[in-house]
């Protein structure tokens, strides 16, 4: 049962990101634009969050220093969304080329900025974690959830569940999250009835750099003590999880859910006697998430629910 | 008609071909790009900023026949992965996969290299067709995937990568490990491709009939974009699926063979580059081959265009020289990617000065209609454009 519930938590740090990033890709795909940068701006949320803690932690230190940590990913996710959000629409330009430029820049850009300023002249950027809760106090003697949610855990599992319910909120309980889903739709016809589409795309792919930034951190914190300037293809499979989720805030979290547990099994599984001496090579575990995610892809892509006009830039004068 | 006139005439008919406002807009793009490197180079070391500059500018002359030969080495598998992720984009569809496919290609190229020495001198033709079709197969899995349950080819090829660099790594550990450099075993002197006469030409570098190679399949993907019923059709599934379904095209059929032949280029990409003979080994590490993701770069500096792509290789690479150089001064080599990736951005954005050409050019068209003083040859020529459009 012990095992069960580390493998269960253990599963929380790989879900949470997935399902913070996705819920970014949400934002941005249902106004419309594609983006495919998030795995470059999970690197450089990832990148400036880390950053400040490394060179605040001499000072402080803990919970605060974390949620500080965490607004500065996110306002370096926010920076790099820009240009994506500027090119996708005030450009026309083709989302998925600004995409893939944005995720070639960040990971060259934070090992540029990390070999230049650190005094050492490496690309590791180094943290201490100080950030890691024991147990919660009260809501930790509940059984099942409080094994699973509330013992070793950080303040960022919680923060990802208020994010999924605020975003479920926003998008479908509030005039802004219909208006933005109308632009993901028809911007025709929203633009037709006062809304401004271009506006609604800016803050639609801003908010996936804030959330992607903010993930790229959430990544890194418990699972590593230094940033490499890379997240591994996590804002892919970020993609690939919205896509599963088929857009959908609660759909969504069943979907990281899924492949943070198989992600899990291939960064965990020497922990596990049974899969351990099944004897298989460690690289076809680390394969696992990869070929789920094409299997799992291929079952469900059959009937996507895209939002209908994703990828298409919107011109007033087009018919 | 005077002699400007006709002048006039000739720049304005260039202006109004696509090709040239696709070559000026990447000019431009490659222009504002090198200016925010500067930029860059200015803010992290004002001192060593222009003399760095200067070196990644001259790439290929920082060190004579050698460099200048080396920038043709490095193109050559850029340009291979160039093609590949171009062939597809001209049917619609983005290869981003591009690095798994070279890494099996390589794979299975080194493998041939090393435990078929018996082949002799037919060894590494008999690695390059051994990379075309694992190649092939690797990308036709996104193809099929695409084709036949509606999977994103660009999420299924990300996925082909991280499976193809797991799988390599296990593969060279079972079969092809050198246990002291964990990286590939070298191959046979034979599997080598033959140098061709080229390091005659270019004393000291790298450079091999790779290269011819790589050449040779840029004209044949060239003379099958532009002079084939096949390729009209791939083409024809690019620019619009639904009237290329009513024109009697099997689109399914379409997106399959773009995507194999797509992987086919990247897979002999990655037996070039192993079979170069310059002492290149695949390292057990990992991390993704970047040549399919410069691969990319190449592709849309080249708009596409097999010919395009070989030039913008030949540019990628020269720059990636003079990164190389640039580490005599403190820069680190990561500053040409951040170069290339403004350059693709600021081409993504090609579309605002592509725009601005055309603008110039209407405007300039309205300003010959309203002078209608001018002499005749202008009133005829303005006819004669409007009827171009």
């Amino acid at each position: 049962m012990d095992m069960l519930y580390l493998l269960l938590r253990q599963t929380m740090y790989f879900s949470i990101p997935l399902l913070i990033v996705a819920l970014g890709g949400m934002f941005s795909e249902r106004s419309g634009v594609t983006n495919i940068a998030l795995e470059g701006i999970m690197v450089m949320g990832g990148f400036t969050g880390i950053y400040f803690i490394n060179q605040m932690q001499s000072q402080m230190s803990g919970q605060w220093l974390l949620v500080l940590a965490i607004f500065i990913a996110m306002a370096g996710g926010l920076l790099l969304s820009l240009p994506h959000a500027y090119a996708s629409v005030n450009l026309k330009a083709d989302q998925v080329i600004s995409g893939t430029a944005l995720n070639m820049f960040a990971p060259a850009f934070v090992i540029y900025i990390a070999r230049m300023i650190q005094p050492s002249g490496i690309a590791n950027v180094s943290f201490k974690n100080t950030f890691f809760i024991h147990e919660v106090p009260v809501l930790c003697d509940i059984p099942v959830i409080g094994d699973i949610l509330f013992k070793n855990t950080y303040i960022t599992t919680f923060l990802g569940f208020f994010i999924l319910i605020v975003s479920a909120i926003v998008l479908y309980k509030t005039r802004f999250g219909m208006r933005l889903r109308a632009c993901g739709e028809h911007p025709h016809a929203a633009d037709s009835v006062g809304i401004n589409v271009y506006k609604m795309r800016y803050i639609g792919v801003m908010i996936s750099g804030v959330l992607a930034g903010l993930g790229g951190l959430v990544l890194t914190v418990p699972i590593s003590t230094e940033f490499k300037g890379a997240v591994n293809g996590y804002g892919f499979l970020a993609l690939a999880v919205l896509i599963f989720g088929q857009w959908k805030p609660m759909r969504i979290l069943w979907a990281s859910l899924f492949f943070g547990f198989m992600q899990t099994i291939s960064a965990a599984y020497s922990a596990i006697p049974f899969l351990l001496n099944l004897n298989i090579p460690s690289e076809f575990f680390k394969m696992t998430p990869y070929i789920a995610t094409l299997i799992v892809l291929a079952f469900s892509s059959k009937s996507s629910k895209a939002p209908k006009a994703v990828g298409q830039p919107y011109d007033q004068g087009a018919r | 008609m005077s002699n400007r006139n006709s002048m006039n005439q000739f720049f304005d008919r260039l202006s109004r071909k696509k090709g040239t406002g696709s070559f000026i807009s990447s000019l431009v793009a490659i222009g504002i790009g090198l200016i925010i490197g500067l930029i860059i180079l200015l803010i992290s070391n004002p001192r060593e900023a222009f003399a760095g500059f200067f070196t990644m500018l001259i790439g290929g002359f920082n060190d004579g026949t050698r460099s200048f030969g080396n920038v043709f080495y490095i193109a050559t598998p850029i340009i291979m992965t160039g093609l590949a992720v171009g062939f597809a984009f001209k049917t619609g569809l983005f290869n981003i996969g591009a690095s798994g496919q070279f890494i099996v290609g390589a794979y299975v190229a080194v493998l041939i290299g090393v435990k078929l020495p018996q082949l002799g001198g037919f060894q590494w033709v008999l690695g390059i067709l051994a990379a075309m079709a694992i190649g092939t197969i690797w990308e036709a899995v996104p193809g099929l995937l695409k084709a036949y349950l509606n999977v994103h080819e660009v999420i299924a090829s990300i996925m082909m990568n991280y499976i193809g660099m797991f799988m390599v790594n296990y593969l060279i550990k079972q079969t092809v490990l050198n246990v002291y450099t964990n990286r590939s075993l070298a191959v046979a002197p034979t599997a080598n491709i033959p140098k061709m006469g080229l390091t005659a030409i270019f004393p000291g570098s790298s450079i091999n009939g790779g290269f011819l190679i790589a050449i040779l399949f840029v004209i044949l993907m060239y003379i099958i974009l532009e002079k084939t019923t096949f390729g009209y059709e791939l083409k024809a599934c690019g620019h619009n699926r639904f009237a290329a379904k009513y024109a009697g095209i099997n689109e399914n059929r379409s997106i399959i063979l773009s995507m194999a032949i797509s992987g086919m280029l990247a897979g002999v990409g990655g037996a070039l580059h192993y079979l170069s003979g310059a002492g290149v080994y695949i390292e057990v590490v990992d991390v993704l081959a970047a040549q399919g993701f410069t691969g990319i770069s190449v592709s849309l500096l080249g708009m596409s265009n097999p010919i395009g792509v070989f030039f913008a290789g030949i540019f990628i690479a020269w720059l990636q020289i003079g990164g190389f150089y640039m580490q005599r001064y403190s820069f680190v080599p990561e500053f040409i990617q951040i170069i290339t990736a403004i350059i693709i951005y600021c081409s993504a954005a090609s579309l605002l000065i592509r725009n601005y050409l055309e603008l110039r050019q209407l405007k300039k068209d309205e300003n010959l209609t309203a002078d209608s003083d001018g002499d005749t040859a202008d009133i005829v020529n303005v006819e004669n454009q409007g009827g171009d459009k």
